[in-house]
């Protein structure tokens, strides 16, 4: 084989593992949310409980995706967490936006969701959301259901 | 002196004759591997001579990495399916088809088999070299072989490994979409969805590229110097191969764990 075609053939084999790892960047991986950061932004949010919240998690408006949590900090003053939110752009929220930390299904990931409040001005970039509900914890859930059973016992 | 008593020092020297052997081959690969650095000038100056061994290294591995690639993923579709459906969560069988493959099944099996299809190649060709005094031959005539024979090899395993590793495992993932999605019905949707929340570009892909180049640089190191540090026989050749798919195989599973809990976070 000549040598001309020696390096068609190694051209081949490099660009099927450039298309490989394309591939590999926007199929398999989250490259195609990563180009959304450029044009977001942020809203901060305080909750006494996150559970198992991640950096990254979804943040779902309705169950469409609106943004992604950027950051999560504890505040040391106030003893509560600190969610930074990155919200795409093109959504906009009123000023009494109720932001709740739920769970897809039973053991599924967990997620911010921002339920629109009636308020005629929209929330600005830095602005906190007030009005936050915690992760339901299951323990403690459980934890409640049991104390209250034998509060009833005893009546 | 009895003969047990002569026994001890015997199992000793032999011992010590294995470490220091082991210690000196250590040094010796070493300063291959210094060698073949300082020497590669040529390999870019010439890069002809680097696409022409990507041709044997990477090209004529293309086919047995592409069929494995497909049948693990085959096996994961099933076997991930099987388990998954236990938890009621077969949803998820994108998301661990693509971490199994991008993060250890990918660079490591590729790593495996590029040991026994191209490294052993590499070690029988260069070591007939060898025996058949070419490379005595090549300094006899002041042209070096480490940078003429040797440094292009080395540079074509080394960037032919990652790629493989890259085709490997998007053929895997389009093995498990196969089994998963359209033999066994997954949701598709759910199946690429999961799979894009859960890959992580930097943790899980690139992770899983840097360790399949640190795999190209030892495989192809360990196949070039057994070649090169082999007795000039049939026989010797013929050890060396064997040694080339041995210690590459344990060193890549070897250094797989250590980079593994290095990147996890474990430590």
């Amino acid at each position: 084989m000549g040598s001309k075609a020696l390096d068609l053939w190694a051209g081949v084999f490099v660009l099927a593992g450039i298309v490989a790892l394309f591939m590999l960047a926007f199929k398999v991986g989250n490259l195609s949310s990563f180009s959304l950061s450029s044009n977001n932004y942020l809203l901060y949010a305080n909750f006494e409980n996150i559970g198992g919240l991640k950096v990254r998690a979804p943040i779902k408006s309705a169950g469409v995706v609106v943004g992604r949590v950027a950051d999560i900090r504890f505040d040391n003053k106030d003893y509560v967490a600190k969610v930074t939110l990155s919200i795409d752009k093109s959504y906009q929220f009123p000023k009494d936006t109720f932001a709740s930390i739920l769970t897809s299904g039973l053991l599924g990931e967990q997620y911010i969701g921002l339920d629109a409040g009636g308020d005629s001005e929209y929330l600005q970039p830095g602005d906190n959301i007030k009005k936050t509900q915690s992760a339901i914890v299951l323990e403690k859930l459980i934890g409640q259901f049991l104390f209250s059973k034998a509060e009833g016992g005893k009546k | 002196m009895n003969a047990a008593a002569k026994g001890i020092p015997d199992g000793l020297r032999v011992l010590g004759g294995w470490a220091i052997n082991s210690v000196r081959r250590l040094g010796l690969a070493s300063r291959f591997l210094w060698a073949t650095l300082i020497q590669s000038g040529t390999s870019f100056r010439r890069f002809k001579l680097v696409t022409r061994e990507m041709y044997f290294v990477g090209v004529y591995s293309l086919i047995i990495i592409i069929v494995s690639g497909l049948f693990v993923g085959f096996v994961l579709g099933l076997q991930g399916y099987n388990t998954l459906q236990k938890y009621a969560s077969e949803q998820a069988l994108g998301l661990l088809v693509a971490l199994s493959l991008v993060r250890e099944l990918g660079p490591v099996v590729t790593a495996l088999l590029f040991a026994g299809r191209a490294g052993t190649a590499l070690t029988a060709e260069i070591g007939l070299m060898k025996a058949t005094e070419q490379l005595s031959a090549m300094e006899m005539m002041a042209v070096d072989p480490i940078a003429r024979v040797v440094a292009p090899r080395f540079w074509a395993g080394v960037i032919s490994m990652p790629i493989l590793a890259a085709i490997f495992s998007i053929v895997g993932v389009f093995g498990g979409y196969f089994v998963g999605v359209v033999l066994i019905g997954v949701d598709e949707g759910a199946f690429w969805a999961q799979m894009q929340a859960g890959v992580d570009i930097f943790d899980d892909v690139l992770n899983g590229e840097i360790k399949s180049l640190v795999f190209g640089v030892t495989v192809t190191l360990i196949a070039l110097f057994e070649g090169y540090d082999c007795y000039p026989t049939a026989e010797g050749v013929s050890s060396a191969t064997t040694r080339t798919v041995v210690i590459s195989s344990l060193a890549v599973l070897a250094l797989d764990f250590v980079m593994t809990a290095f990147m996890v976070g474990g430590w």
